[in-house]
C-alpha cells in the first residue's frame, strides 16, 4: 500500500481513488468506472451479452450513448431519410436506438441537440471530469485525460463487463511524464506536438503506459488543445494521456449541463485541486521535449510515428540500420508513392479532412477557417464539425459561410472520413491531408494515401492543393 | 469459450512491423452487430485486390499457409483501435496464437478474452521463427512454453488469471459479477 507521504502521480491518485478490490500477484485488480461512453460500432454484442446473460445495465447514471461512426454527415432527404452508405450501417446505428431503449441508457443520438463524435460529445456534456475514470469502446477514450481523467479505450467484452458490473479487471499500468519544456513557437499547435512526440516515442514506444504531459507548454494549451494532444496517445502506444487539472480546466467545465453545480461545484475543484502529482512522486520512464524547437508537422508514412516537419525531406529507408525497420519504411513509401529524399512541401493533395474526436473542435475549426477565409480550396474538402454544438457554434460565427465561400463541403457531425465507415472516403491513389489521427494504409479508404496534419496545415494543403506551410499564407493574404 | 491447452501447428509469417488493427480487419467490416464469420474479412486488403478477387502472392492466400494456426508477426502487432473485431476475425479465420516481439495493448486484452493466444517473445527467438516459414510449433499455456522449430523451449510472460480463465475455459464477466458485494460497498463509501 502506499502511505500518504509517499508522492504519488495524478495517475496513481486516481487508480488509487478507484479500486474496488487491489491487485494481487494472482488477480488483477477490480476497478470501478466512473463514466461509461458508448457508441454503436463497439457496443451491439455487448448488450447481447446483457441479453444471453439476463442482465441490466449497472449504473444507468453513469452511462451515456451517442452514435457517430456509421452515421451519414450529409442532411436528412426530402423525405425525412438519412442517407446512410448501406443498410448494415443504418441497422446497426437503429440497434443502438434499440438497446438504449430497452436497456434505459441515455442516447443523445441523430437528430439531438447534443449528438456528436462521443470524445468531443462526453466533454461537452460535462461528463468527463477530473479524477474520474472514463472508458469507452475506442481506442481515442484517450482524449478524456485532457481534463485529468484516467480514460482508455477497451474492447467490446469490456464494454459487457462495464454496463453489468460498472468495474472492469486491470493491471496497474506503468507511468511515463512527458516534459514539454519552453513554449511552442507561434503556428505550431497541439497537433504539431502530439506528432513530434510519437515520432520520438515511436508507435509502440507507450505500450504498458499512461502517458502524463507535462511542462509550460503543456500548461499553456487550451482545453480543446488538451484535448488534442492526449487523444493520440494511443498512437504512440499509450492506452491514455493525462494532464493535471488547473484553472483552464475548471473554467471549461464549469455550467455544463453534467458538471456539479453550485456548492458541490466548489466541493468539486476543491477536491480537483488535490490530484495534480506530487513533488518527487516518480514516474517509470520520462522524456524531455523543447517545444520552441518544433515547427509543423506531417507525417509522410503509414502510421503516426512517421511524422517530419513541414519543411523536412521524406527519410531515405537506406539510413535506416535496423533491417526490419528499412523494411517498414521501404513498404510506407512504396505504398504513399513518395520518393526518399523528395521535400513534402509541394506533394500533390487531391482531398482535405478537417475534423473527427482529434480536432472537430471549435477551435479547430476557426483555425481551419482562419486559413481559408477570403481563399478559394483546389482540393476537394471536407469539413465536420465534431458535435451539433460545435456546428451551431461555428455557424453563430459564421464559420459555415468561410467555408462554404472557399469551396469546401460543411457537413453534419460525425466520424467520417477519419475511419470511413459512413461513405465519406478517399479513392485509390487519392492523396488526403486530414485533421485525424491515423494515416494507416486504406484508413480513408482502401488505397488512399493519409498525411495527418493540424487544421491550418490541412486547410494550406486546400488552398494550395498541395502540401504548404501554413506560416506562409499567413503573410501572403489576398 | 473452449479451454486451450496445447496449440501445435505450422507457422504463417507476417513478418512487418507495426500491422495495426485497420489491416488486420478494415473499419467497413465493423458494421455488423454479431461477431459470427468475420474471419472473411481478416487482412481483407491485402488478401484481395480491389475486384475482390484473392491476391495469390499474399501469404494467407498460399497453398502451405492452410490451416495454420500460428502467426508470426513483426513489432507491435495490433497497434491502433479497441475494435475487438480484430481478434474475432483472426480466431474466425483459424488463429489461436499470434507470436511477436511486442502486441499492443488493447488487442492483447482483447484477444485473450477470445480464445486468442498473444504471445510476447524474445527477440532472438522471433528470428528463429522468422528463419523457418511453416515449422512446427507447440504451445503449452500450462507451462507457459513455446517449442521452437529447432527443440528448443522458451517461456513466454502471460498474465496469471488471463492463463487461469484460458485454461479453464471460463470468462471474466463470472468472476466480475462475483464481486458484487464489494462492489456496492464501494459504491456506498463513496
Amino acid at each position: 500500500m502506499t502511505t500518504p507521504a509517499t508522492p504519488r502521480t495524478l495517475l496513481q491518485k486516481v487508480w488509487d481513488a478507484h479500486l474496488v478490490v487491489a491487485e494481487t500477484p494472482e488477480t488483477p485488480a477490480v476497478l470501478y468506472v466512473d463514466l461509461h461512453l458508448v457508441h454503436e460500432v463497439t457496443s451491439p454484442q455487448a448488450f447481447s451479452l446483457l441479453r444471453e446473460r439476463g442482465l441490466p445495465v449497472r449504473r444507468l447514471d453513469r452511462t451515456l450513448a451517442t452514435m457517430d461512426h456509421s452515421t451519414p454527415t450529409l442532411p436528412p432527404l426530402a423525405d425525412g431519410r438519412r442517407p446512410y452508405v448501406d443498410a448494415q450501417a443504418e441497422a446497426q446505428v437503429a440497434q443502438l436506438a434499440t438497446n438504449a431503449a430497452a436497456f434505459g441508457v441515455e442516447l443523445h443520438g441523430l437528430g439531438s441537440e447534443a449528438q456528436g463524435v462521443i470524445h468531443v460529445f462526453g466533454p461537452e456534456m460535462g461528463a468527463t471530469q477530473p479524477g474520474m475514470t472514463v472508458v469507452c469502446g475506442d481506442s481515442h477514450t484517450a482524449t478524456h485525460g485532457a481534463f485529468g481523467a484516467l480514460a482508455f479505450g477497451i474492447g467490446t467484452s469490456e464494454v459487457g463487463h462495464v454496463l453489468a458490473t460498472q468495474c472492469l479487471l486491470q493491471r496497474r499500468p506503468k507511468s511515463l511524464a512527458v516534459r514539454v519544456e519552453g513554449r511552442l513557437p507561434a503556428g505550431v499547435g497541439a497537433k504539431d506536438l502530439v506528432l513530434a512526440i510519437i515520432a520520438r516515442l515511436g508507435v509502440g514506444g507507450g505500450t504498458g503506459h499512461v502517458i502524463e504531459y507535462l511542462g509550460e507548454a503543456v500548461r499553456a494549451l487550451s482545453m480543446e488543445a488538451r484535448m488534442t494532444l492526449c487523444n493520440m496517445s494511443i498512437e504512440a502506444g499509450a492506452r491514455a494521456g493525462m494532464i493535471a487539472p488547473d484553472d483552464v480546466t475548471f473554467a471549461w467545465l464549469k455550467g455544463r449541463a453534467k458538471a456539479p453545480q453550485g456548492k458541490a461545484w466548489d466541493e468539486a475543484v476543491a477536491r480537483w485541486r488535490t490530484l495534480p502529482s506530487d513533488p518527487g512522486a516518480r514516474y517509470d520512464r520520462e522524456l524531455t521535449i523543447d517545444a520552441s524547437s518544433l515547427a509543423p508537422m506531417i507525417t509522410f508514412g503509414t502510421n503516426p510515428g512517421q511524422a517530419i516537419a513541414i519543411s523536412a525531406l521524406v527519410p531515405d529507408p537506406a539510413g535506416e540500420a535496423d533491417a526490419a525497420a528499412r523494411a517498414s519504411l521501404q513498404g510506407a513509401l512504396a505504398y504513399m508513392g513518395l520518393r526518399p529524399g523528395q521535400p513534402i512541401l509541394g506533394q500533390r493533395v487531391d482531398v482535405v479532412f478537417v475534423g473527427s474526436c482529434t480536432n472537430g473542435r471549435l477551435e479547430d475549426l476557426r483555425e481551419a477557417a482562419a486559413v481559408l477565409r477570403g481563399r478559394t480550396v483546389k482540393a476537394r474538402t471536407l469539413i465536420v464539425p465534431g458535435s451539433m454544438r460545435v456546428k451551431r457554434a461555428a455557424e453563430a460565427e459564421g464559420l459555415d459561410a468561410v467555408f462554404r465561400a472557399a469551396g469546401a463541403e460543411w457537413r453534419e457531425p460525425g466520424c467520417s472520413m477519419c475511419i470511413a465507415m459512413n461513405g465519406d472516403r478517399i479513392e485509390r491513389g487519392q492523396y488526403c491531408v486530414s485533421t485525424s489521427n491515423r494515416n494507416f494504409e486504406g484508413r480513408q479508404g482502401a488505397g488512399g494515401r493519409t498525411l495527418l496534419a493540424s487544421p491550418a496545415t490541412a486547410a494550406a494543403a486546400a488552398v494550395a492543393g498541395a502540401v504548404a506551410d501554413h506560416r506562409t499564407f499567413a503573410e501572403v493574404r489576398p | 469459450m473452449n479451454p486451450i491447452r496445447v496449440i501445435e501447428s505450422r507457422t504463417v509469417l507476417l513478418p512487418r512491423e507495426n500491422i495495426d488493427t485497420d489491416q488486420i480487419i478494415p473499419a467497413r467490416f465493423l458494421k455488423v452487430t454479431d461477431k459470427a464469420g468475420l474471419g472473411k474479412a481478416a487482412f481483407a486488403d491485402w488478401r484481395y485486390g480491389p475486384d475482390g478477387a484473392p491476391l495469390p502472392d499474399f501469404v494467407l492466400n498460399r497453398p502451405e499457409a492452410q490451416g495454420c494456426a500460428v502467426l508470426v508477426a513483426g513489432e507491435n502487432f495490433g497497434c491502433g483501435s479497441s475494435r475487438e473485431h480484430a481478434p474475432w476475425a483472426l480466431h474466425d479465420y483459424g488463429f489461436r496464437a499470434i507470436l511477436s516481439t511486442r502486441i499492443a495493448d488493447i488487442f492483447k486484452s482483447n484477444a485473450l478474452k477470445n480464445g486468442l493466444l498473444p504471445i510476447v517473445i524474445d527477440a532472438a527467438s522471433h528470428a528463429a521463427l522468422l528463419a523457418a516459414p511453416g515449422a512446427l510449433v507447440r504451445i503449452d499455456l500450462e507451462a507457459q512454453t513455446v517449442t521452437l522449430p529447432g527443440g528448443a523451449v522458451v517461456k513466454f510472460p502471460i498474465d496469471g488469471f488471463s492463463r487461469y480463465c484460458l485454461l479453464n475455459g471460463v470468462d471474466e464477466l463470472g468472476f466480475l459479477l462475483g464481486q458484487a458485494g464489494a462492489i456496492t460497498s464501494y459504491e456506498g463509501a463513496r
